[in-house]
């Protein structure tokens, strides 16, 4: 029982591990331009009011 | 406006989290791209409705996961059975090479439902208190926990990998024995 404790707690870990990986796989790419462009965009358009 | 900080000021700065838990959350860049666009719109305009000091991560976090979860219904009306599609890829058995094998956990985290890969990213990778995924997801702590936990049995499934097995059994210890027989007697 001890030791199946211990298995699902490894488990665990590895799954985090690996959730975290997935995450900052993701936060790695490269973010495209349109966002900036979106928000100056936004900006313009609130100062022209 | 006040002359305090504007918080809109502060938007690139959260972007590629942002990105990420979309991308995380749909498993496809071109989707998550228009629902960060969907997000920054709605968090430039609705800026007023933001309590100052609160976590704007959060903020815009909630935002664009209730973007997904409210186009996703108004599929689910239109399409007839979303969850069938899957059916036949979940059976492939990952290769039992002894570790838990990144691509073989990718292939079965974007198998999950949307609403168990939102609660790991939230809780298990992107570092959110269980109190702030309930904020967030606007469920209760203990249905955040649960859905934890029926999260993490549902990847165990779909890898293949009993709850209690453990992962990484002997990595790869055997590798190096295998070079010595080729060694060439000298004369």
């Amino acid at each position: 029982m001890m030791r199946n404790g211990d298995n699902k707690s490894k488990l665990q870990e590895r799954i985090d591990e690996n959730l975290k990986r997935v995450y900052q796989e993701a936060l790695d790419e490269r973010l495209p331009d349109r966002f900036q462009d979106l928000l100056q965009q936004l900006r313009e358009k609130e100062a022209g009011k | 406006m006040s002359g305090g900080a504007d918080p809109r000021d502060e938007l690139p700065d959260h972007l590629p989290a942002l990105r990420a838990f979309a991308i995380s959350l749909c498993g496809d860049v071109t989707m998550a791209d228009d629902l960060v666009q969907d997000t920054i719109v709605k968090a430039w305009t609705n800026i007023d409705k933001f309590a100052v000091g609160t976590n704007l991560r959060a903020w815009l976090f909630t935002i664009l996961r209730n973007t997904f979860f409210s186009i996703r219904r108004k599929r689910k009306r239109e399409v007839a059975d979303p969850d069938g599609v899957h059916a036949g890829s979940i059976s492939e058995k990952p290769a039992h090479d002894g570790r838990l094998a990144f691509a073989d956990f990718r292939r079965a985290f974007m198998q999950l439902s949307p609403e168990h890969r939102e609660v790991l990213i939230l809780a298990g990778a992107s570092g959110f208190a269980y109190e702030e995924v309930a904020e967030m997801t606007g469920v209760a702590i203990g249905t955040v926990k649960s859905r934890v936990n029926r999260a993490r049995a549902r990847l165990c499934d779909l890898m293949g990998l009993a709850e209690g097995e453990n992962p990484m059994p002997g990595v790869d210890a055997a590798t190096n024995g295998v070079m010595s027989s080729s060694r060439i007697q000298a004369a």
